[in-house]
């Protein structure tokens, strides 16, 4: 394979095209005459003119330079990085689905409104809250559109110096930034020698300008919070809300729910447990569900359902407004419920039931090498640190480097922050017992390499299209954008 | 249970279990406290077999009135365009749609070097002089201009035209309440922005300006006008823009715009019932490190080869956590590659010809209605849109449209109460001369 991937704007030469209009067949009118001067376009943007092979040869070219769950295993921590169904993206094509206005009359979008309605009621099924809404796009949008709903909460009640949420040391950076979006103060609380958050320090952050305590459960070390209704009735007592990050969802569907266990708010990552899929960084999915009192602040408009026909409420004065325009995600959506129709009630405890062994086992195959740093079972994920290999002179992201040279993608490094030199490894359930072995195996090789040869460790990736880049250069002399030469 | 997405046997998980040192797969649950435990059966449907689950998605998807059999005149916001055929293909590249962001370039330069040619057109376009690698859509994007307008200004007043799409308005309120922001709406006047009463508004107090170029009744907003105000109270100058239109409509950036945001749907990007669509993030060098999402830019391996990473991350949520520019992680990735692949095949003269396409059968239906006798209001330029008065509610024509296979304009009468039985009627290239004729025909005798 070569080395060197042109630019598309390389490859391009004046006239070439991938696609041709149909002649106009209105009668013509001069634009350089009809639009007045200042709106008329002179310096024309510099687009790339390829033919269509040269088109798909450029792409089919950078598809090659990149790695998918389709091209192998992808272990990444909270990132749940399962199989995508194929027949997902089949149906979410469908005309009716794929080419419909968001703005048409209700009467002619019935179907799209069912398979809405019939998402929500899973997810409510699923998550044991009250009603869910699909409109957030994503999960930090979940995120921030749960915090609006609290802080909505909380002043209907009179209630405006409810400031702070309070967030785990061990959260993902979206939770803290969200509270910031929303207007309040991330405050930490730390966890403890279990990995779990530390109750005497809830209790230190706790007062009576709680809003929210923002919470992973299984947290981002793949371990269940098993004091958890502990947990909601010091935040319920002190007047705030439990708001669940449902990126750990795919451990423990069937298993436990957000809403039995004392959470008021919920989001999830329907691109990470209900099969997105990712693509490459977006779109996904974030639907917010929560708990009867705070039905009245769900954005709008409503979803609602009335002698079996379907249409949206705008008449809700104490929403939150909107978070965004139309409905939500709408495609992602359809493919989240078709995965949820082909798993079943049964198939999705089945999911996370797979998810757990799977981690579990790859946890113990592998905790004798590195170092583990908390010895309960874990949930779909794990963590284990090299710090070992560190002494050595080894980094863990030369570990994970390695890791590139055997056609894997690392699992997620450096992070959590509370752990140090850490991997989180979350195999998910749509992988075999020979690709979990087979990993293991590469991992135990690498973490002798580290012992007896450690450049090559060091120095790795070796098989790649391309080193390790300077990315110091990059922040410092930033180049953003192609510019001819 | 046996299932196609899950290869664990029997014999694989008795193996584990014994490697784990536990008898059952429940003992790995047991950490999850009793009286939590879900017992029972979840009340989600029930399975569907892949052929099930087929007729039934196609029976849903029968009963929505779709812009393939129908010629739709429906846009505010979105657009039936033509979609090359190339980018499916390339969209379902699963290399591409089975990837996560990437954090490892060296097994992500394909998706890398995509977005960066995506900054580098949404550049290219808007006459910016940096592009983001997407949000989550326009009007998300819009909002976003506004709190990063605040922060670089500290100022807390955003003033917004009511010629930006309304569900706009409505994310940009939610966002500023979330941040205490104060939002003021300007009204129009003659389908534009009312200067007079903008500049009544503009203030030492005031972090931006958003108006939209077309704006949402498909007018050009006078935007060297607006500058100028802007300007002269040091506010900044945000503008939300249809990138197709700027194939053809002097580029924001060459107009004196801070911000220029937008949705990337007309590229490549189906309706697909209002989402997902991709919206951009264009600014000045000088915001570039304010921008909300996620960069690509270029660098060098220890080989000197040309490679690319993301960039600037310590504005990012994942580093910077409370103090990050914005909380947005996932962005709209997939349809930047769809909208990149769309602007490509189209190419520097196909975007250019396809933008004017749409102003000439705009014009060409705006003057058959006209000749029909059919009222249309605001007399200023426009792009692919404008608005018509008939007599009696739009819901109504629309039904009646539809049994002719029709898909009638936007009743703008939702939300302008002084625009009842107004119709926002959209013309793209994608409608045949035929089809404008038969829609002005039904329009025409119903007015």
């Amino acid at each position: 394979m070569s080395k060197d991937q042109a630019l598309i704007f390389e490859l391009s030469e004046p006239e070439r095209i991938s696609y041709s209009l149909p002649e106009l067949d209105v009668p013509d009118i001069d634009l350089d005459e009809w639009l007045p001067e200042e709106f008329n376009r002179k310096t024309e943007p510099e687009l790339p003119e390829v033919s269509e092979l040269q088109l798909m040869r450029h792409y089919t070219a950078l598809s090659k330079r990149n790695h998918g769950v389709d091209s192998g295993f992808y272990p990444l921590g909270s990132c749940t990085m399962k199989y995508n169904p194929k027949i997902n993206e089949d149906v979410a094509r469908y005309p009716g689905f794929a080419f419909v206005h968001p703005l048409q009359e209700e009467e002619t979008v019935q179907g799209a409104l069912e398979m809405m309605y019939n998402l929500q009621e899973n997810l409510v099924a699923v998550t044991g809250m009250d009603e869910v809404t699909l409109q957030p796009a994503a999960g930090a949008h979940g995120e921030w559109t749960g915090l609006m709903m609290i802080r909505a909460y909380h002043e209907a009640n009179g209630d405006f110096n409810r400031t702070k949420v309070i967030v785990p040391d061990s959260a993902h950076g979206t939770n803290p930034a969200s509270a910031t979006v929303a207007g309040f103060e991330a405050v930490t609380v730390k966890s403890n020698e279990k990995g779990l958050v530390d109750l005497e320090d809830l209790k230190r952050v706790v007062n009576h300008d709680t809003a929210a305590l923002m919470l992973t459960n299984p947290n981002t070390l793949g371990l269940f919070e098993e004091q958890i209704t502990e947990m909601a009735t010091i935040i319920h007592d002190a007047g705030g809300k439990l708001y669940y990050d449902g990126a750990n969802m795919n451990a423990i569907m069937g298993a436990a729910r957000p809403g039995d266990m004392g959470f008021d708010v919920v989001h999830l990552n329907l691109h990470k447990t209900f099969t997105g899929p990712h693509g490459g960084g977006g779109p996904g999915s974030g639907p917010v569900g929560v708990k009867s009192d705070l039905i009245p602040y769900l954005p709008k408009p409503v979803l609602v359902k009335e002698n079996d026909a379907y249409r949206f409420d705008y008449d809700r004065p104490q929403s939150i407004g909107r978070v965004k325009p139309y409905y939500g995600n709408f495609g992602i959506n359809v493919r989240a419920y078709s995965y949820i129709r082909t798993m079943g009630p049964e198939g999705l405890k089945q999911v996370s039931e797979n998810a757990v062994l799977n981690a579990n086992y790859m946890m113990r195959r592998l905790q004798d090498a590195f170092v583990l740093p908390y010895e309960q079972h874990c949930k779909h994920e794990f963590v284990i640190s090299g710090k070992k290999q560190k002494k050595l002179g080894v980094r863990t992201l030369d570990m994970a480097k390695r890791l590139l040279d055997f056609g894997y993608h690392p699992p997620t490094i450096y992070f959590p922050i509370n752990v140090e030199e850490c991997m989180m490894i979350e195999p998910t359930e749509t992988e075999s017992k020979e690709t979990l072995d087979e990993f293991c195996d590469v991992l135990l090789q690498i973490a002798k390499e580290a012992e007896d040869n450690p450049e090559i460790v060091q120095e790795a990736p070796h098989t790649t299209v391309i080193g390790r880049l300077d990315e110091t250069t990059a922040a410092r002399k930033p180049i953003l954008r192609y510019q001819k030469a | 249970m046996k299932h196609r997405y899950l290869p664990t046997t029997d014999q694989d998980r008795k193996e584990m279990l014994e490697t784990i040192g536990v008898d059952s797969v429940q003992d790995l649950f047991e950490d999850i406290p009793e009286a939590i435990r879900f017992k029972g059966e979840l009340k989600v449907e029930k399975q569907l077999f892949e052929s099930e689950l087929i007729r039934y998605m196609s029976k849903l998807s029968s009963q929505n009135a779709n812009t393939l059999e129908n010629a739709s005149f429906l846009g505010a916001g979105v657009y039936d365009h033509a979609i090359p055929s190339v980018v499916d293909h390339v969209i379902r590249r699963s290399e591409f749609y089975t990837a996560y962001t990437p954090y490892q370039p060296e097994i992500s330069q394909g998706e890398l070097q995509a977005i960066f040619e995506f900054q580098t057109m949404i550049s290219e376009l808007t006459g910016m002089e940096v592009a983001n690698s997407s949000m989550y859509d326009g009007p998300t994007a819009l909002a976003e201009a506004g709190l990063l307008s605040a922060g670089q200004t500290k100022k807390k007043k955003i003033i917004v035209s009511k010629t930006v799409h309304p569900e706009a308005r409505a994310v940009i309120d939610t966002y500023a309440r979330g941040q205490r922001l104060s939002v003021v709406e300007v009204d129009s006047s003659n389908g534009v922005t009312d200067l007079d009463k903008l500049k009544q508004e503009i203030d030492e107090n005031t972090a931006c300006v958003m108006v939209q170029y077309p704006n949402f009744f498909g007018q050009l907003e006078p935007l060297p006008d607006i500058e100028k105000l802007v300007h002269e109270q040091k506010a900044m100058f945000v503008v939300s823009s249809n990138p197709l239109a700027l194939g053809r409509l002097t580029p924001p950036g060459e107009l004196g715009a801070d911000i220029v945001v937008g949705d990337c749907q007309p590229f490549g990007i189906p309706a697909q019932f209002g989402g997902p669509h991709c919206g951009y993030f264009a600014v000045t060098k000088k915001l570039m490190r304010k921008v909300p999402g996620r960069l690509i830019g270029q660098t060098t391996d220890e080989n000197g080869q040309r490679g690319f990473v993301l960039t600037l991350q310590a504005r990012e949520q994942h580093i910077r956590r409370d103090k990050a520019t914005s909380n947005i992680c996932s962005n709209q990735a997939l349809n930047a590659l769809a909208s990149s692949v769309a602007m490509s095949a189209l190419g520097k003269k196909g975007v250019r010809k396809m933008a004017e396409q749409n102003i000439k059968k705009a014009h060409y239906a705006k003057t058959r209605l006209e000749e029909a006798g059919v009222e249309t209001v605001f007399n200023g330029v426009y792009f692919n849109e404008f608005v018509i008065k008939v007599n009696g509610p739009i819901k109504e024509l629309n039904r009646k449209l539809l049994t002719k296979g029709i898909i009638g304009g936007y009743d703008l009468g939702r939300d302008y109460p002084e625009l009842n039985n107004h119709m926002l009627v959209a013309v793209t290239e994608n409608r045949t001369k035929a089809e404008i004729d038969m829609f002005v025909e039904e329009v025409g005798g119903a007015k």
